[in-house]
């Protein structure tokens, strides 16, 4: 089946759109690597290749987990399906 | 990373990996990738004369740059030590040094010509640029005919020193191309090769788990010492949060948000391998075979320019949105998982792994695919970067001069 989003690790918040692009309210097919496992998400924004998904609901303080680790925080609520980028989370470092 | 194990597994019929390649044997038992005959200026001002010599003398090339006047303490060490290393890298067949004055450019020579390989340094002062020109053309002439009559001999695979460096990453770059590298390295680090990767600043947020990849407590201490080093530089000069320097512009667009997330991609490159020892910027590695941290700079060019320094012969250079840098003389091998960037700008990529997104290849196949690609332009056969002429050999500067 042809995979729309790339999830590196079962912890992970969020996944990698992997096709030119998915579009608001189109079910996605999602991989895990790490386990090589599936699932599936309902999208809110159109979302490029290479740009990032919300998996779950997440509040502002939280940590953006991506490959298990932290690689940023939350700095503006994101509902799950929503684009997740620059304008709703920060590095932690710098 | 822990899923590409499990891909392993599944593709159990690994492709056969070549014992050796065909090289250029140079005289302190290192071998080449490539047979270049550079003429090398010591300083900025000598860059006129040292390209009047490349192009009077056909299958010469120059080295222009923008350094080396009034330099000093570990900043001018590690210009002699670039120097130096460009001039000792087993690519290089011969050497035509020029400086402004006798007494650097004679420190030069005398470095280079400790490989054995023919070395000639020329002064202008007194001289002038014409004079200096027309000696160093003659003795360019003899050297570049004198290189054109080698010829590639077999060469076990362990004279390959491969250096890694990655840029315009995106998302693609931590879920394919750096894995392909990573893979890569664990299949050839068996073979006794040399491996090197940097960007010290670019493991930002990933640091704590690239110290524990150190094979001893010692190699994980000393890369700890030197990334917490550069991050309080970065930290002193910061005048904003760096969100137009890291990521950079092209990783943004490209979907990468943070320098963590950029750090743990970029961390895909050693796949499996730990490091043996830290190196200083174009340090020479010398604990024999194995993956080697070099402090470096991530700017692509400054980078190469280093580990080519050092004596790597071969780069693999994973690229997301399409950096397009090469060197002189290390030829620089791109691969790129984006197919966006295949599709737009193909002639800058040599090896395509974008399949891996689609699922249509998995990351053993990938793997092989780069060994493939590696071992072709080891060979001889010229990369894009080389086909299109790029040459960045960018010095790295750590302060202002005296």
């Amino acid at each position: 089946m042809a995979t729309d989003i790339i999830i590196h690790d079962k912890k992970d918040n969020v996944g990698v759109v992997v096709i030119e692009k998915i579009t608001p309210k189109q079910d996605c097919a999602c991989w895990i690597m790490e386990d090589d496992s599936s699932t599936n998400i309902q999208s809110l924004d159109e979302i490029p290749l290479g740009h990032k998904i919300a998996m779950v609901d997440l509040n502002e303080g939280d940590t953006i987990l991506k490959y298990g680790h932290d690689i940023g925080k939350v700095v503006k609520s994101i509902k799950k399906g929503e684009h997740v980028h620059v304008h709703n989370v920060k590095t932690k470092k710098w | 990373m822990f899923m590409f194990t499990m891909l392993k597994q599944r593709n159990g019929s690994f492709m056969e990996i070549p014992k050796s390649f065909l090289g250029y044997k140079r005289e302190n038992g290192r071998a080449g990738t490539r047979n270049h005959v550079i003429i090398l200026p010591v300083d900025d001002i000598s860059n006129a004369c040292a390209e009047a010599v490349a192009n009077n003398i056909k299958g010469t090339i120059a080295l222009p740059h923008s350094y080396g006047r009034l330099q000093f303490g570990a900043d001018l060490e590690l210009h002699f030590r670039t120097m130096i290393g460009t001039g000792c890298n087993p690519n290089v067949a011969a050497v035509i040094v020029i400086g402004i004055e006798p007494k650097w450019t004679k420190k030069i020579v005398d470095g280079i010509a400790k490989t054995g390989k023919p070395v000639e340094g020329f002064h202008i002062e007194r001289t002038g640029d014409i004079g200096t020109t027309m000696n160093a053309s003659k003795k360019a002439q003899e050297f570049v005919m004198w290189a054109s009559e080698k010829q590639r001999e077999e060469c076990p695979m362990s004279d390959l020193w491969i250096s890694v460096k990655c840029g315009e990453s995106d998302t693609t770059s931590g879920l394919a191309a750096n894995p392909t590298v990573g893979n890569l390295m664990d299949k050839l680090e068996p073979l006794g090769v040399h491996l090197c990767f940097g960007e010290t600043s670019e493991l930002t947020g990933a640091e704590q788990v690239c110290a524990t990849r150190g094979a001893t407590k010692e190699a994980s201490e000393k890369f700890m010492k030197t990334w917490s080093s550069y991050n309080d530089f970065i930290l002193k000069e910061a005048t904003d949060d760096l969100s137009e320097s890291q990521p950079t512009a092209g990783n943004i667009a490209g979907g990468l948000t943070t320098i963590e997330e950029k750090a743990f991609g970029n961390f895909q490159k050693i796949g499996n391998c730990k490091f043996i020892d830290v190196l200083e910027p174009a340090e020479e590695p010398t604990k024999g075979k194995g993956l080697y941290f070099m402090d470096t700079s991530s700017a692509a060019a400054e980078c190469v320019t280093l580990q080519a320094a050092a004596g790597f012969n071969i780069h693999l250079f994973p690229t997301g949105q399409g950096n397009i840098v090469g060197n002189p003389i290390e030829p620089v091998v791109k691969l790129t998982a984006n197919p966006l960037t295949v599709k737009g700008m193909g002639e800058h990529i040599d090896c395509d792994v974008s399949k891996i997104l689609s699922r249509e290849m998995n990351l053993s196949e990938a793997g092989d695919e780069l060994i493939k690609t590696t071992l072709r332009v080891a060979n001889g056969r010229l990369t894009c970067a080389e086909a299109l002429g790029h040459r960045e050999f960018v010095m790295t500067k750590l302060y202002r001069s005296a």
